[in-house]
C-alpha cells in the first residue's frame, strides 16, 4: 500500500488485521437456541506507525468491539491480528503481557475507567509496576508527576481519587496511564464522547500533541465525523460489523462514495445559517444485528437500493478505480448515477 | 498532597456515619457490650461457676432476687447472675465474631473468584452453594454434635462459619461481576495485570465495603443461631456458658423465676439490636449506591 501518508509514517503497518470477526452468542429467551451477534463481522485493516485511523459508525456497529478485539481484551473468533509482524492471535495473556506496554487503551468513561479507591497516583503507578519501569517509591512519584506534566495535570493534585477530578481532567489521567507504559499504539475508544463540548477540544488537541511529540498510532473510534476529520489520516466507517468505505480523511469528506457514509455526513451540522443543503435522514433503524438483512447489510435503508442485486448479495470492500486508495463496499459506487445524490460535503 | 484529601473516601464516610443516629447508637451498644465482655474478669463480682447455694438458695431451693452481693440475683444453681451474664456474652460474642471472619474469608473468597472468573467456575461454585443451602441447617448442626467426639464451642464456629456464607458469597459474586465490568478492570488487564493482581487491587478493594456491612449484621444473627443452638442443646455445652445456654438452663423456671429467662434474653437483644443499627449505618455510610 503506496499511497499518502503522513511524513513519519512507515511502510510497514504497525497493526494489521486480517478477516477479524468477533461473535457473541446471545440468549433469546429460555425455548430458543442462543443467538449469534456478529458484532465484528470479516474486517480488515491496517494501521501505520504515527497514524491515525478512525473508525466511525452508530452504536452498535461494532467499533468499540473491534479495538478491543485487537487488543486481545474481547477474545475474536476467527481472523488474524498482527502487531509488528507478530501474530498475536493465539498468544497466550502471559505471552502478550510484554507486547501490552506498546499497545494501549483510552476509553469513553472517564468515571468508570478510574478505579475509585485508588488515589489517581497510584493508578498511574500500577501501569509502571506491571512492567517494572520504576522501582521504589520516590521513582514511581517521579515517573508518575512527569506523566501528569505531559498530559497537563498538575503533579501535586496526584495524591487525589478520582472523583475530586472533572471528566476532563480523569481522562487526562486515563491517558496518562496508557503512555506510561510508552506504548506506539492506542486505541482510543470515543475518549471525548463523554465530555463537554468545551472540554473536547483540549483533550482532542492533547491526542494530537502527543502523537507529534511520541510519533503514536491511533485507533480512534467516534461516532462524531467533525472530530475524526480533523484528528484522522484516514477514516474507516463501519456499518452492523463490517467495513464499508475505508478512505484517506480528505476524500472520505470530498467525495463520499456509500450512501451510508453519505448520509452520515449530511448529519454532520455547519454551523452556518446561511448553508443550504440537502440533509438525507436515514429511513428506519438499524437492523438487529441478531438478524441481518440479506446480501448488502444496508439494503433496506439504502436510498440507491437496487432490487435483485443488494439484497441478495453482500458487495466486498473493494478499491474505486479513480482512487486506489479509496476503498467501497457497494455495488452502485462507480455509478454515475448514484453519485449525482451525492450532498455537497461540510466544509 | 494533603492528608486531608488522602483520607477523603474514610473521612466522607464517617461524615455521613456520624450525621446518623441510629448509626451512633449502634456502634455504642456494640462497645458496651463488647467492654463489658472483654472486662468480665474485673467486672464479675463472684466466679461464673462457683454455686453459693447456701447464701443464694432459700429452703426451698429458690435463687435469691437481685441484692447487694448479687446484683442481678442468682441462678437456679445458686450462681451469681450477673457473672455468669459477663462470661456468657463472652463465649456468646467470641463464637459470633470468630464464626462471621470465618464465614467472611469463606464467602468473599468463593464469591469473588465465582464473579470474577465467571464460567465453569461460576457454575460449579454456585451450584455447591445451591447444595448448601438445601441442608437443613439445624439437623446439620445436630448431627455433627452427635457424631464429633468432644462437642464445643470450636464444634460450633466451624459450623457456623462454614454453613452460613453462601449468602454473603451470592451478593460478593453479584457486586464483583458488577466491578469487573468496569472499564478500569479492562485497563489492568489492557496493562498487562495479573487475575491476582487484577482481585487484590481493584475487585477486593471495591468489594469490601459490602463485605463489612453485610458482615457487620451477620454477627448479630450468629448470635441469634449461636443462642438457638444453645438453647437446643446442640450448641454451647456446660460446663462452659453462654447466653444461650443460660436460656436453656433456665428453661425450667420460665413460670416460677422469669428474670433467669429475661435477663440473657434482654443481652441477647441489646447486642443484636446493636449490631443491626451498626450494620445500616455502616451501609448507608460506606456503600451509598445499595
Amino acid at each position: 500500500m503506496g499511497y499518502a501518508r503522513a511524513a513519519t509514517v512507515s511502510d510497514l503497518p504497525l497493526v494489521r488485521i486480517e478477516n477479524l470477526s468477533t461473535h457473541f452468542s446471545a440468549s433469546r429467551g429460555p425455548f430458543r437456541p442462543p443467538g449469534v451477534v456478529r458484532a465484528v463481522d470479516g474486517v480488515s485493516l491496517e494501521v501505520f506507525a504515527g497514524e491515525t485511523l478512525g473508525l466511525v459508525g452508530e452504536s452498535g456497529c461494532g467499533k468499540s468491539t473491534l479495538g478491543r478485539s485487537l487488543l486481545r481484551l474481547i477474545e475474536p473468533t476467527s481472523g488474524k491480528i498482527f502487531f509488528e509482524g507478530q501474530d498475536i492471535t493465539k498468544l497466550s495473556q502471559r505471552e502478550l503481557r510484554p507486547l501490552r506496554r506498546k499497545m494501549q487503551i483510552v476509553f469513553q468513561d472517564p468515571f468508570s475507567s478510574l478505579d475509585p479507591r485508588m488515589t489517581v497516583r497510584d493508578t498511574v503507578a500500577e501501569a509502571l509496576e506491571i512492567h517494572g519501569l520504576a522501582h521504589g517509591r520516590v521513582a514511581l512519584d517521579e515517573r508518575v508527576a512527569a506523566l501528569f506534566a505531559k498530559v497537563g495535570l498538575r503533579p501535586d493534585q496526584m495524591n487525589r481519587y478520582p472523583h475530586e477530578f472533572s471528566g476532563g481532567q480523569r481522562q487526562r489521567v486515563g491517558i496518562a496511564r496508557a503512555l506510561a507504559v510508552e506504548p506506539k499504539f492506542i486505541v482510543a475508544d470515543e475518549p471525548i464522547s463523554a465530555l463537554d463540548v468545551s472540554i473536547q477540544a483540549q483533550i482532542v488537541n492533547l491526542l494530537k500533541d502527543l502523537q507529534e511529540e511520541l510519533g503514536l498510532a491511533y485507533l480512534f473510534i467516534a461516532h462524531d465525523l467533525k472530530v475524526v476529520e480533523y484528528l484522522s489520516h484516514r477514516v474507516a466507517v463501519m456499518y452492523l460489523g463490517r467495513v464499508v468505505e475505508l478512505a484517506l480523511a480528505r476524500d472520505l469528506y470530498d467525495h463520499p462514495s456509500h450512501p451510508y457514509t453519505r448520509a452520515l455526513l449530511s448529519a454532520v451540522p455547519v454551523p452556518d445559517p446561511e448553508h443550504k443543503r440537502e440533509r438525507q435522514v436515514l429511513e428506519g433503524d438499524v437492523p438487529s444485528p441478531l438478524n441481518p438483512p440479506s446480501g448488502c447489510a444496508f439494503h433496506p435503508r439504502c436510498p440507491i437500493v437496487q432490487k435483485g442485486l443488494c439484497d441478495v448479495s453482500a458487495p466486498p470492500l473493494v478499491a474505486l478505480r479513480a482512487r486506489p486508495t479509496h476503498q467501497v463496499a457497494c455495488f452502485k459506487a462507480e455509478d454515475p448515477a448514484s453519485a449525482a445524490t451525492q450532498p455537497v460535503a461540510a466544509p | 498532597m494533603s492528608t486531608s484529601s488522602q483520607a477523603t473516601n474514610s473521612s466522607r464516610a464517617w461524615l455521613r456515619f456520624k450525621r446518623n443516629r441510629g448509626a451512633l447508637v449502634g456502634l455504642v451498644l456494640v462497645c458496651v457490650v463488647a467492654l463489658l465482655a472483654l472486662l468480665a474478669p474485673a467486672l464479675a463480682p463472684h466466679p461464673p461457676d462457683v454455686p453459693y447455694k447456701s447464701r443464694t438458695l432459700t429452703s426451698r431451693g429458690v435463687p435469691i432476687g437481685p441484692e447487694r452481693a448479687f446484683p442481678l440475683g442468682a441462678d437456679s444453681l445458686g450462681r451469681c447472675e450477673l457473672s455468669r451474664l459477663l462470661y456468657g456474652g463472652r463465649v456468646s460474642l467470641a463464637v459470633a465474631l470468630a464464626s462471621t471472619l470465618l464465614l467472611a474469608i469463606v464467602g468473599t473468597g468463593i464469591g469473588i473468584a465465582s464473579g470474577y472468573f465467571g464460567g465453569l467456575t461460576d457454575t460449579v461454585l454456585m451450584r455447591g452453594v445451591d447444595v448448601l443451602l438445601s441442608f437443613p441447617f439445624l439437623l446439620v448442626c445436630m448431627a455433627i454434635n452427635k457424631t464429633v467426639a468432644r462437642p464445643g464451642i470450636w464444634v460450633l464456629f466451624l459450623v457456623l462459619g462454614f454453613l452460613s456464607w453462601t449468602g454473603l458469597a451470592r451478593q460478593v459474586r453479584a457486586r464483583t461481576m458488577q466491578v469487573r465490568s468496569l472499564e478500569f478492570v479492562t485497563a489492568a488487564r489492557a496493562l498487562g495485570a495479573t487475575h491476582s493482581r487484577v482481585i487484590f487491587r481493584h475487585i477486593l478493594p471495591n468489594v469490601a465495603s459490602l463485605v463489612i456491612v453485610l458482615c457487620t449484621t451477620l454477627v448479630a444473627e450468629m448470635i441469634i443461631v449461636e443462642s438457638v443452638l444453645s438453647y437446643l442443646g446442640v450448641g454451647v455445652v456446660p460446663p462452659t456458658s453462654s447466653w444461650g445456654s443460660m436460656l436453656q438452663e433456665s428453661d425450667p423456671y420460665m413460670r416460677s423465676v422469669p428474670r433467669l429467662l429475661a435477663i440473657p434474653a434482654m443481652a441477647i437483644t441489646v447486642t443484636v439490636v446493636g449490631f443491626n443499627l451498626l450494620g445500616e449505618g455502616l451501609r448507608d455510610a460506606l456503600d451509598p449506591k445499595s
